[in-house]
């Protein structure tokens, strides 16, 4: 393989150029914004071991600096066509045409737009945030409700955009139930007098201490998780948000007036990856991209030279991509 | 012989009327003495007024030149206009005739069999050959109906129909005893031209045709007289068993109609009437969204009316009467304006009789906030869904000064209706008591609601003596009078008609005036009456969310087509029902004017 074009420069993307690269093959990666990593370079902390964001996001910057790798940013590409035999074109919004003998897809995830859920007042009521919101604040140790003071509670609800029947997302996202965790926590650290909840459908602790987390959460921080699902949410005269569920271990109905409330939304095909998966006829479920098969091929696609790994095959986490990004330079590099 | 004024032949005829006439005269009468109360009165009320006047336009324009199923397909207006209106001509013209040639009176059927017992065959009474013309003129007419009502069964497109009914035997027996008449009839007067030489230009050609083929006999024109006769009898016979009663009953049902007289809950003698006046056309079929996007065509009105008539209920009307959408696209394509939706309520209130047992109880009278001089705003239940709705119209309320009174913004009463469109009658009334407690002990000047499914139901349901407005009418109130200035923002947008403010209310075009307003509205393919449901009405309990899914696509392309910016609704059911799919920036009229109030 000579050249390998890499589209999106997040942690999949890059960990993969730097692999290819160091085996002597000639990358370019493209990435649509002006700087790689967006989507980890507001995060603050990343579980399992509560690694500083930035500390990783310093490591891959490096492997970008250190590897041979043409880099495009800014370079929306729009297009992908098989070229002759063996290669591909790509081509950008500008109209200009990249060529390589292999393309790699790693154009990632979207977060839920949770405006879309209407019911929970997110855009409405200034209480209502996001968790990409949430992890602002707790990097920054701002951790505030709508009217800048200290919270005294501050509810977390799962599975907003993931695991809906309605919104069209069947899936589970994988990492908001740790997130929510891991969130719940960093804010007790910082805020140790404000209450957590979750709500939760049931908690998915799939990863390595994972499990231990959501222990320690209860037992160390005084997190208070409810199983149910809030129906909506509404706006109070103080700025607060008051939210309807049903405890369904309790088989109740329960109001709850809080200061924030935490949408955790989950991982969408980006627009990138709906559109490239389209374009090179490798569309998957739900947009995300298709690979060739689930145990020994989840790098490959149907069309030859076209692979895919991280997020834009389905919601990961960071650590499971960087391993899926090196698979699939491996993949590559055995052609 | 033939100037007997009698012949054997006539017997069937003859039959066919008096049974049909004693038996529809029975029938009428008994559905008559089962009106309920309120609908006597109205017919106490308005019977010695002037309403016959335009009920006679009505059935003549209706009944006769089919003026509605014209605007929907001009071939098939026609065929429906030539059988009707084309028989009707042909006996009124025949009893002129047979009137001119025997001015001292004769018996019914002279008039019907006029070429057979036409005195002498000669031109003895004045424009004799001018009314032997006008009447095959009229024939071919008819003919040319009976053609294309034959084409229609091989292949309808053409006649604007995609898929027609599928009719019971009952039916079928007397179409073709129907579509034999008139065939019979040329048969029959061609026979005795060929023996007399009487007739119009058609009939004589054809007479001339059959001697020059030796069947110029007497026994031949026999036969021919007998089966045309036979064939008559026999449909006015199956009459009233089938779909051709409708041709009386519509004309009834135009008159009670004008006399103000409404479907009710309960099935009564009115029912009875609207069931009777389908005339199985089966255009209800092809709008249908459960047709159109998920294939099903057992359940449309036609069919449903049919369970009805069938007193199929107790087998098989859950099915039909519960899976239904309650969009009234039906109701807005029937060419009878039948009210299809009642109907279908009616059986679903008997289906749920033995568990409807009320059960609101125990709901507790909500202190009403002394509203005098304000306007009571009722959100509903699905807008607490949509918040961004409700918030916006309180923003109107400040930027226009009006005091207002949010009557369910922490405590929500159901307005009943999605209970009573399930059948569930006594539980919705006891919402509508509740209700309408606190709305009267309120003293509010006027009700404001953002939900088309309350709005219809504080409408035609509750008794309110205030104004009622969906906000739509409402915001176009205040554009008109000039309270409410609005900036027009670029955006392009497609309006979304709510099934139940559209064609539940009739209000089209207030909101779309409020959108051409602020923004620059857009035309879609189907609009207004025609508009698409969402799929996420209330109305069906038994479609699984792929099938609303499936429903609300197709509503969704269809507004997406002119590509706009923004598609505009002005339900909170429809807005989630939009909001769900992805990528549809969906907005309530009232977000977008409360984005574009100029303070």
């Amino acid at each position: 393989m000579k050249s390998v074009s890499i589209i999106g420069a997040g942690p999949a993307g890059i960990e993969a150029a730097y692999v290819l690269a160091k085996q002597g093959v000639a990358v370019s990666l493209f990435e649509k914004s002006s700087s790689p990593l967006k989507n980890i370079a507001d995060k603050a902390f990343l579980f399992p071991n509560f690694a500083a964001a930035t500390d990783i996001v310093e490591q891959m910057n490096r492997k970008l600096l250190n590897a041979n790798i043409a880099q495009h940013l800014d370079t929306d590409i729009v297009g992908i066509v098989r070229e002759g035999e063996q290669g591909w074109k790509l081509s950008d919004s500008h109209g200009n045409s990249y060529y390589s003998d292999a393309v790699l897809l790693a154009t990632g995830y979207t977060p839920f737009d949770a405006h879309r859920k209407e019911e929970l007042g997110y855009g409405i009521y200034g209480g209502v945030i996001t968790s990409l919101e949430m992890e602002k604040m707790i990097r920054y140790n701002q951790i505030v409700n709508s009217l800048g003071e200290k919270p005294k509670r501050v509810v977390f609800l799962q599975c907003v955009g993931s695991r809906d029947e309605k919104t069209g997302n069947h899936y589970c996202s994988k990492v908001c139930c740790v997130t929510a965790v891991k969130q719940a926590i960093e804010m007790k650290k910082q805020l140790p007098d404000t209450e957590a909840y979750i709500f939760y459908m049931d908690l998915r602790m799939w990863g390595q201490h994972f499990e231990e987390l959501y222990r320690q959460s209860q037992q160390e921080y005084g997190v208070r998780y409810v199983r149910g699902r809030i129906s909506e949410a509404s706006g109070t005269f103080d700025g607060r948000v008051q939210i309807k569920a049903e405890d369904t271990l309790m088989g109740l109905p329960l109001k709850m007036t809080t200061d924030l409330l935490v949408l955790m939304v989950g991982m969408e095909a980006s627009e990138g990856t709906r559109c490239l998966a389209k374009a090179a006829g490798i569309c998957g479920e739900y947009g995300f991209a298709q690979s060739s098969d689930p145990h020994l091929g989840d790098c490959l696609t149907s069309q030859k030279g076209l692979y895919v790994c991280g997020t834009c095959k389905r919601p990961m986490s960071i650590n499971d991509v960087v391993n899926d990004a090196r698979a699939a330079a491996f993949a590559i590099l055995e052609g | 012989m033939n100037s007997d004024s009698f012949h054997l032949f006539v017997i069937p005829f003859v039959a066919g009327v008096f049974f049909l006439l004693v038996f529809s005269v029975w029938k009428y009468w008994r559905w008559i003495k089962k009106f309920d109360k309120l609908q006597r009165a109205k017919i106490r009320k308005n019977i010695w007024t002037w309403r016959f006047l335009p009920a006679i336009w009505e059935a003549f324009r209706e009944g006769l030149l089919h003026w509605r199923i014209t605007k929907k397909n001009l071939l098939l207006g026609y065929m429906h206009r030539s059988l009707a209106f084309g028989w009707f001509l042909l006996i009124v013209v025949g009893a002129v005739q047979a009137k001119l040639a025997f001015p001292d009176g004769h018996p019914l059927w002279i008039a019907i069999f006029f070429n057979y017992f036409e005195p002498s065959y000669s031109i003895d009474f004045p424009k004799a050959e001018f009314f032997a013309n006008l009447m095959d003129v009229l024939l071919i007419y008819v003919l040319s109906g009976l053609f294309l009502a034959m084409f229609k069964k091989v292949w309808s497109r053409p006649l604007g129909m995609k898929r027609t009914t599928r009719h019971t035997l009952m039916d079928r027996v007397a179409k073709l005893a129907l579509w034999c008449i008139f065939p019979f009839r040329l048969l029959s007067e061609a026979a005795t031209s060929s023996l007399y030489g009487n007739g119009g230009f058609m009939t004589r050609g054809l007479g001339n045709v059959l001697s020059s083929m030796g069947v110029a006999d007497p026994a031949f024109e026999m036969s021919c007289w007998t089966l045309y006769s036979i064939a008559l009898g026999t449909f006015f016979c199956l009459m009233p068993f089938s779909r051709y009663m409708h041709i009386f009953t519509e004309v009834f049902l135009i008159y009670f109609r004008q006399l103000g007289v409404k479907d009710s809950d309960k099935k009564t003698g009115y029912t009875m009437f609207e069931l009777s006046a389908c005339s199985r056309c089966g255009i209800c079929i092809d709008g249908c969204p459960m047709n159109r996007e998920l294939g099903i065509v057992n359940m449309q009105g036609v069919y449903m009316l049919q369970s009805v008539r069938n007193l199929e209920l107790q087998k098989n009307a859950e099915p039909i009467a519960e899976n239904c959408l309650m969009c009234d696209r039906c109701v807005a394509d029937c060419p009878v304006n039948l009210d299809l939706s009642i109907i279908r309520r009616q059986v679903r209130i008997k289906n749920k009789k033995d568990i409807d047992k009320g059960g609101y109880g125990y709901l507790r009278n909500i202190q009403p906030f002394n509203s005098i001089g304000r306007v009571a705003y009722f959100g509903g239940c699905m807008s607490h869904l949509t918040p961004g709705i409700s918030r916006s119209m309180e923003t109107i309320f400040n930027a226009v000064g009006q005091k207002y009174w949010y009557m369910d913004k922490n405590e929500t009463i159901c307005c009943g209706r999605p209970l009573l469109q399930q059948g569930f009658e006594n539980q919705a009334f006891e919402l509508r008591r509740k209700n309408t407690e606190m709305i009267v002990n309120s003293k509010a000047t006027m009700l404001i609601t953002s939900c088309p499914i309350c709005y219809q139901s504080f409408k035609k349901e509750y008794k309110l003596s205030i104004p009622v407005m969906h906000h739509t009418e409402y915001i176009n109130m205040l554009i008109e009078s000039g309270k409410l200035k609005l900036r027009k923002d670029d955006r392009r947008v497609t309006y979304h008609d709510p099934c139940e403010l559209g064609r539940g209310c009739g209000i089209y075009d207030q909101p779309r005036n409020v959108l051409r307003a602020t923004t620059t509205l857009l035309k879609t393919k189907e609009e207004r009456e025609h508009s698409l449901c969402c799929g996420f009405n209330l109305g069906n309990p038994t479609l699984d969310l792929e099938q609303q899914t499936a429903i609300r696509n197709a509503a969704r392309d269809n507004l997406m087509a002119p590509k706009p910016d923004t598609i505009a609704t002005a339900c909170p059911m429809c807005k989630k029902a939009f909001q769900h799919a992805d990528n549809i920036p969906v907005k309530d009229i009232a977000e977008i004017v409360a984005e574009n109030i100029i303070k």
